[in-house]
């Protein structure tokens, strides 16, 4: 066994470890401790994508000294590799990102604090991702929603209270549901290691008995799920939560922690229910009409917010619609354009997230449009990131929210029934998301020399400059924005091929 | 359909206890009563395990009197299970009464929709 693979289980326990050790340490120190435990695991992520790619095949890691069908286990390929190391790089830059307002926002003797929950939420994060039990996925999908809700209430201000306890309420109805699910899993099959219980519901499935418990345990650990990542009639506690949090909370929560369950759904179809069977089950395509009437209806909401953070937020239930209804098209390729589209989604709504911040701050901090008019001049590099993010979100080529949008239309092809919906629905949201990201761009680069506008007329409009870290951060998501845009084609590859073991 | 559920009384009584508290913590507009239906849930999800996990005949699976044929006992991974689910449901609990501590100080009620209106009316100001 090559050193490398160690390397998963390192990554999480150096992420927890870190946490536990920040507890003890001042604001300053948690900070560098929580860089380097980010920086360290997503360097590991790395290392572990190179290998899997190299050898061509994922691993199981045995925790503990009991074999398969007992013990706990940790499971490694392209798809969870690749996964994490995207993950961490978003983490990463978000963090950074919003540093100065993590300043602001959190107060001084609780900054510690804030890091053990950064801390602990890129862990369960790395354990959403690489883990092959179901139980542990449950403990880790607590531990992940105990780190989102301090994140959202460590700021105290405005709606951040009430946001985090309808954020708890809606999370812990998701992992009730959860819960019961895999009780109800494990009674049927006995195992809570993925590829034991895999087998087992083969042989049930074949047999033809527990028809219904099977359906039953399908539908609750999906419906579970979906409410926890923010599908379309679950989304209530989205825009709220996302529009009051400080800006690395924000960007992380929407754009890593829904997609961290996400991709625990995905896992549990392919390695635990069987992919077939969520298809026979028809429950794809309830999955399927959600997520098409989230594409659409979040859209529309966004278009009546006044308030453009909750306008970004509501756009994140748009493209959560957009994922579900890739799951929901049921073929491979329907699968690679819904993890794909997490990845882009992560790395343009981050951004989104991160540069608007920096536009508020040459606004006096309002949030309305009309005070964000010639904000772009105001702050260059905050106004280039936020139309670099909404442009992707709205398709245009050479970005990553395009090669999505690509992925979506044609695999939609490859499954006749559904063609007509999802390229319709496509073509509509198309237009929606045009209408208010492309409103706010506009509004960025309209002189601000309105009714109210006397005292910018008679002072030169200064471009001020943000920190470093921010502008850095932008930087950086750009660049990983047209990194995925452009070089989308091995990425596709390997997540193709990442499917693929994950079976 | 009758005899089934009294075969299974326990898994049916857990399944009823669960639709209780799930919808305790879904439609109750009182926090306090929320966390109340957030806890029979996950306690009708443990008592579900713990039936689960019983054999009829058998012993706690400790090693007392030497005996090691595990047929003696029952099956120890949904008790383990539980006591997994039990800390996790202190923590969130105690975590959801934190917060509506903080917020009984800073609204003065427990209820949801009036904690949502003032802060809405606080906006408008």
């Amino acid at each position: 066994m090559s050193f490398v693979q160690n390397f998963p289980f390192f990554s999480i326990i150096i992420a927890m470890f870190s946490g536990i050790v920040s507890s003890v340490l001042p604001g300053k120190a948690a900070k560098r401790l929580s860089f380097f435990a980010i920086g360290i695991t997503t360097l590991m992520s790395a290392a572990v994508l190179a290998f899997c790619l190299g050898t061509g095949e994922s691993y199981t890691y045995m925790m503990g000294h009991f074999p398969a069908p007992w013990g706990n286990e940790i499971r490694a390929g392209v798809l969870e590799a690749l996964t994490a190391l995207l993950f961490g790089i978003v983490m990463f830059l978000a963090v950074l990102g919003g540093l100065d307002y993590t300043k602001v926002d959190v107060e001084e003797s609780k900054q510690n604090l804030f890091y053990i929950l950064i801390d602990l939420m890129l862990s369960s994060l790395l354990a959403l991702v690489y883990t092959n039990d179901l139980f542990t996925a449950y403990v880790f999908v607590e531990i992940n929603t105990i780190a989102g809700c301090g994140l959202i209430m460590i700021r105290q201000k405005g709606r951040s209270m009430s946001s985090a306890i309808r954020y708890m309420i809606f999370s812990q109805l998701g992992s009730g549901l959860f819960l019961i699910g895999l009780s109800l899993l494990y009674d049927v099959t006995g195992h809570l290691l993925m590829s034991p219980a895999k087998e087992e519901v083969g042989q049930i499935m074949a047999a033809g008995i527990y028809k219904i418990p099977m359906l039953v345990i399908l539908a609750v650990i999906s419906v579970g799920l979906a409410i926890k990542s923010g599908l379309y009639p679950f989304h209530y506690w989205i825009p709220d939560t996302y529009g009051y949090a400080t800006p690395t909370a924000s960007a992380i929560l929407s754009g890593l922690v829904s997609k961290g369950y996400i991709f625990l759904l995905i896992k549990i179809f392919y390695r635990v229910l069987g992919r077939e069977n969520v298809i026979d089950s028809y429950l794809a395509n309830v999955l399927f009409l959600f997520g098409v009437a989230g594409m659409l209806m979040g859209s529309i909401h966004a278009i009546a917010q006044k308030d453009t953070r909750r306008m970004i937020a509501y756009s994140s239930v748009a493209q959560i619609g957009y994922i579900y209804m890739g799951i929901g098209l049921g073929t491979q390729a329907g699968m690679v354009a819904a993890i794909f589209h997490i990845f882009s989604h992560s790395a343009s709504k981050a951004l989104l997230f991160i540069s608007s911040v920096g536009l508020y701050e040459v606004s006096e901090n309002k949030k309305d449009y009309l005070s964000l008019r010639g904000a772009g001049y105001r702050n260059p590099m905050a106004g280039i990131g936020f139309g670099v993010g909404a442009l992707s979100m709205v398709g245009v080529p050479m970005l990553a929210g395009f090669i999505s949008k690509l992925l979506f239309a044609t695999s939609a092809l490859e499954s006749p029934h559904k063609m007509f919906i999802t390229l319709l629905a496509l073509a509509f949201s198309t237009v929606l998301n045009a209408i208010y990201f492309l409103r706010m761009v506009i509004t960025l680069y309209r002189p601000s020399t309105s009714s109210e506008g006397k005292e910018t007329e008679d002072e030169p409009i200064e471009a001020k400059k943000s920190s470093w870290n921010l502008r850095l951060a932008i930087l950086c998501f750009i660049v990983l924005n047209l990194v995925l845009g452009m070089s989308s084609q091995p990425i596709v590859a390997a997540i193709g091929d990442g499917l693929m073991m994950f079976e | 359909m009758i005899q089934h559920i009294f075969l299974n009384l326990e898994e049916a009584v857990s399944v009823i206890l669960f639709g209780i508290g799930f919808t305790m913590l879904l439609l109750h507009q009182n926090l306090i009563k929320k966390i109340m239906g957030m806890n029979i849930m996950d306690t009708a999800v443990y008592l579900f395990l713990a039936a689960k996990g019983y054999i009829n005949g058998r012993m706690v699976p400790i090693v007392v009197d030497g005996i090691q044929d595990a047929s003696a006992y029952i099956n120890p991974v949904p008790s383990g299970l539980v006591l997994t689910g039990i800390v996790v449901s202190v923590s969130t609990t105690a975590l959801m009464l934190a917060l509506t501590i903080r917020l009984y100080e800073r609204y003065g009620s427990l209820s949801l929709d009036q904690i949502l209106t003032q802060i809405k009316e606080e906006e408008r100001a």
